[in-house]
């Protein structure tokens, strides 16, 4: 048993976090190797395993990075798996940049069953809250072909694609995505693809988390310590002292349980997926108690939008929203631990 | 990164559990498995067959004879002692008072005593508490008074764990009344056959006799049953504190009991269905079952860092807190799994002769829960504990 990161790994954190303090930009992500790092060699990376995606996820999400790298492992990784090693070659070059869309209105978190539907190299049908779309060069999506789940790349900004684009909670956007017989390249795939590439995403958004809320817990600390209230820093009074403690604790879980996750996201489906949502409900508890503890703690001054604690709040509370709730996962738990 | 245990941890433990299966009475596994409390024959017996085996001394360093298990060997022992519902090895004399002496006692009382430990000639209890000293500990008033070659020794202590069956007992004690409350405090080995103790017991909301008061009348004990110097006895205190520290967040007993617990939800009925199925049941449960597996993971990286060089301070603060917090809630939900079983009430220390009238799994699901909820409470509360947290390690 070991929990120390490689070498490899720690600089690569490091190098990320100077370069993320610094502001990167998205060729900055490349260059470094951070897009790389989500690919196996064999993808023609020189990372994906579950500890480089923790890695990588946990200094973009202490950062508060909004750039789509998720996005890019995800949509990246079904191109790989469809053998599209020309198109991961240029998204981990970070020449192209790809979103997927798959969720659709109505389905909550469910991954199916979806009704976008594909007909004759075009693509019809409706796909919700998706990810970095406006960004994005190519458009992963997903829809039936002859009753099978496949994958079609489409450009995003091409024929019979209509984007409604809103800000997003954690930062980033969000769009709704109306497809009218828009023209569609198959790139085969199946489901069983989408389901491990979905464990692997829902890996990045805890790690993220748990970045996101190591700075929270960093600034509600340096809080309690410098606001005087009744003539003393308010990190003396042990009302908050001990719902700090608390916070701690489950901080650490949350950090073991993310350590959990990036040990099993190459395990067998029903394994992989009984982990992912041990993972994900613990981690997203844990998210929305440290977002809501935080903002008790600091008061008033964490309700404005000035204070820098507010988009990082709002990054953890979307957490618990991406890739299936603390219900949704501990429902799918239950049932994969039968 | 791994997750996985060595080769050699790997035989290790399947060493342990070999002798588990070939050395552990199956009596004495029914009633660790269903909660009922051990006699002094049985706790005796297990005492010896851990010791031919080497096993009782598994922690303690090889120049006292000791086997000195990794942190991560503690660990795989802890969870195989768990897992086959065996006793625990009764800490007071293996677990506390050796290590003490092995730091800080004399060549003679090393010689002497750490011999009768093993072979169990000398069954310790742990005299700190007092009625007025709990969570402050160091304001204890028991004191012992020098008189010639003897300490005098006036007061009560309490909270004693199975003091009824000890031949000795070892005291912090009041020997100054000056400087810091901490300064003044000594560590005594005393002879409880000594005039002037008494040992009363005391009976706990689960109804059974485990711990007890301990009264001290101008008892005289030599000056040669100090334990380094005297006054020092606070950093005695403290470095046992810190010592035995792998075992806290009990994810072994949690381990096993969410195991039984789940037996139990499987034959128990709602709905004319399992209760496992029903819904409600099923997320409280589960939600326990994901705490516990992030606190396994937490408990082996504070256990790999100990082994690693790193003192496990007020990590183990954490892991307490959150341990027995998570063993509480399946002694809680266990509770609710039996249903109206839990009503009756029965407990050999009070009525020996009345049986509980519910399944055997069901006889002790009330008594247990009421028992641990004594885990939050000793060894420093977890008030205290989270006060341990707050300054040691969040610095505010």
């Amino acid at each position: 048993m070991d929990f120390n990161h490689t070498e490899e790994r720690r600089m690569l954190a490091d190098s990320l976090r100077r370069t993320l303090e610094r502001g990167a930009s998205w060729s900055d992500l490349a260059e470094l190797g951070v897009l790389g790092a989500l690919f196996t060699e064999d993808e023609g990376g020189f990372g994906g395993d579950g500890y480089d995606i923790a890695v990588v996820f946990e200094e973009l999400g202490r950062a508060g990075c909004t750039l789509p790298v998720l996005e890019a492992g995800l949509a990246g990784g079904l191109l790989a798996d469809c053998g599209k090693s020309d198109l991961v070659e240029q998204v981990i070059g970070g020449e192209l940049r790809v979103a997927l869309a798959h969720a659709e209105p109505g389905l909550r978190y469910d991954i199916g069953p979806i009704t976008t539907t594909a007909n004759s190299g075009t693509i019809s049908g409706r796909k919700s809250v998706v990810s970095a779309v406006d960004e994005a060069d190519l458009l992963i999506v997903s829809a039936m072909d002859n009753g099978t789940l496949s994958l079609f790349s489409v450009d995003p900004k091409g024929a019979g694609v209509t984007l409604h684009t809103t800000p997003s909670l954690d930062g980033g956007t969000v769009s709704e995505v109306t497809l009218d017989a828009a023209p569609a390249t198959a790139l085969g795939g199946e489901i069983s693809m989408l389901e491990a590439r979905l464990a692997t995403a829902t890996l990045a958004v805890c790690a993220d988390a748990v970045g996101a809320i190591e700075t929270v817990k960093e600034m509600t600390l340096d809080y309690l310590r410098t606001r005087t209230q009744f003539g003393v820093p308010i990190g003396k009074f042990q009302a908050l002292q001990h719902r700090m403690a608390d916070v701690a604790i489950e901080i650490e879980m949350a950090r073991s349980a993310v350590i959990n996750l990036a040990g099993h996201v190459k395990a067998t489906p029903i394994e992989r997926d009984r982990q992912v949502s041990a993972a994900k409900n613990l981690v997203g508890r844990t998210a929305h108690l440290v977002a809501e503890e935080s903002i008790q703690m600091h008061g008033g001054i964490a309700m404005t939008e000035e204070y820098a604690l507010a988009p990082l709040a709002r990054r953890l509370v979307a957490v618990d929203h991406r890739f299936g709730d603390e219900d949704w996962h501990l429902e799918r738990f239950i049932r994969l631990s039968a | 990164m791994d997750l996985n245990y060595t080769a050699d941890e790997l035989a290790f433990r399947a060493d342990v559990r070999a002798f588990m299966k070939a050395k552990l009475p199956t009596d004495i596994a029914a009633k660790g498995a269903s909660g009922e409390a051990l006699n002094k024959a049985d706790m005796d017996l297990w005492h010896a067959r851990l010791n031919e085996q080497g096993y009782l001394a598994g922690a303690w360093p090889k120049s006292f004879g000791g086997a000195e298990w990794s942190a991560v060997q503690k660990h795989i022992f802890e969870e195989e002692t768990a897992f086959a519902h065996a006793p625990r090895i009764v800490p007071f004399g293996v677990g506390m008072l050796a290590p003490v002496l092995q730091a800080f006692g004399s060549k003679e009382q090393q010689d002497y005593y750490l011999p009768r430990i093993l072979s169990g000639e000398d069954w310790w209890c742990q005299g700190y508490s007092e009625p007025g000293a709990g969570s402050d500990l160091a304001s204890l008033k028991t004191k012992a008074v020098r008189d010639g070659d003897h300490y005098i020794v006036n007061g009560q202590k309490t909270w004693t764990t199975l003091g009824q069956f000890a031949n000795k007992i070892f005291c912090l004690v009041r020997t100054s009344s000056e400087g810091r409350q901490q300064q003044g405090i000594s560590f005594l080995l005393i002879d409880m056959d000594t005039p002037g103790i008494e040992v009363r017991p005391i009976i706990l909301i689960d109804g059974v006799h485990e711990v007890n008061e301990v009264w001290f009348t101008d008892v005289r004990v030599p000056v040669e049953n100090l334990v380094g110097k005297e006054n020092m006895g606070w950093t005695y205190a403290k470095y046992l504190l810190t010592h035995e520290r792998t075992g806290i967040a009990g994810v072994g007993f949690a381990n096993a009991g969410l195991a039984s617990l789940k037996r139990v939800a499987k034959t128990e009925m709602h709905h004319g269905r399992p209760l496992i199925e029903d819904p409600h049941f099923a997320a409280r449960l589960a939600r326990i079952e994901i705490d516990l597996m992030a606190m396994a993971t937490t408990n082996m990286r504070v256990v790999a860092g100990a082994d690693a060089g790193a003192a496990p301070g007020a990590e183990s603060s954490m892991l307490k807190v959150k341990g027995s917090i998570i063993r509480q809630q399946i002694n809680d939900l266990a509770r609710r799994a039996v249903g109206p079983w839990a009503i009756p009430f029965v407990s050999e220390d009070l009525d020996s002769n009345i049986y509980h009238p519910g399944p055997d799994y069901s006889a002790k699901a009330s008594n247990t829960y009421l028992n641990n909820r004594k885990i939050s409470i000793y060894g420093g509360s977890n008030e205290v504990q989270r006060g341990i947290i707050t300054k040691a390690i969040l610095g505010l």
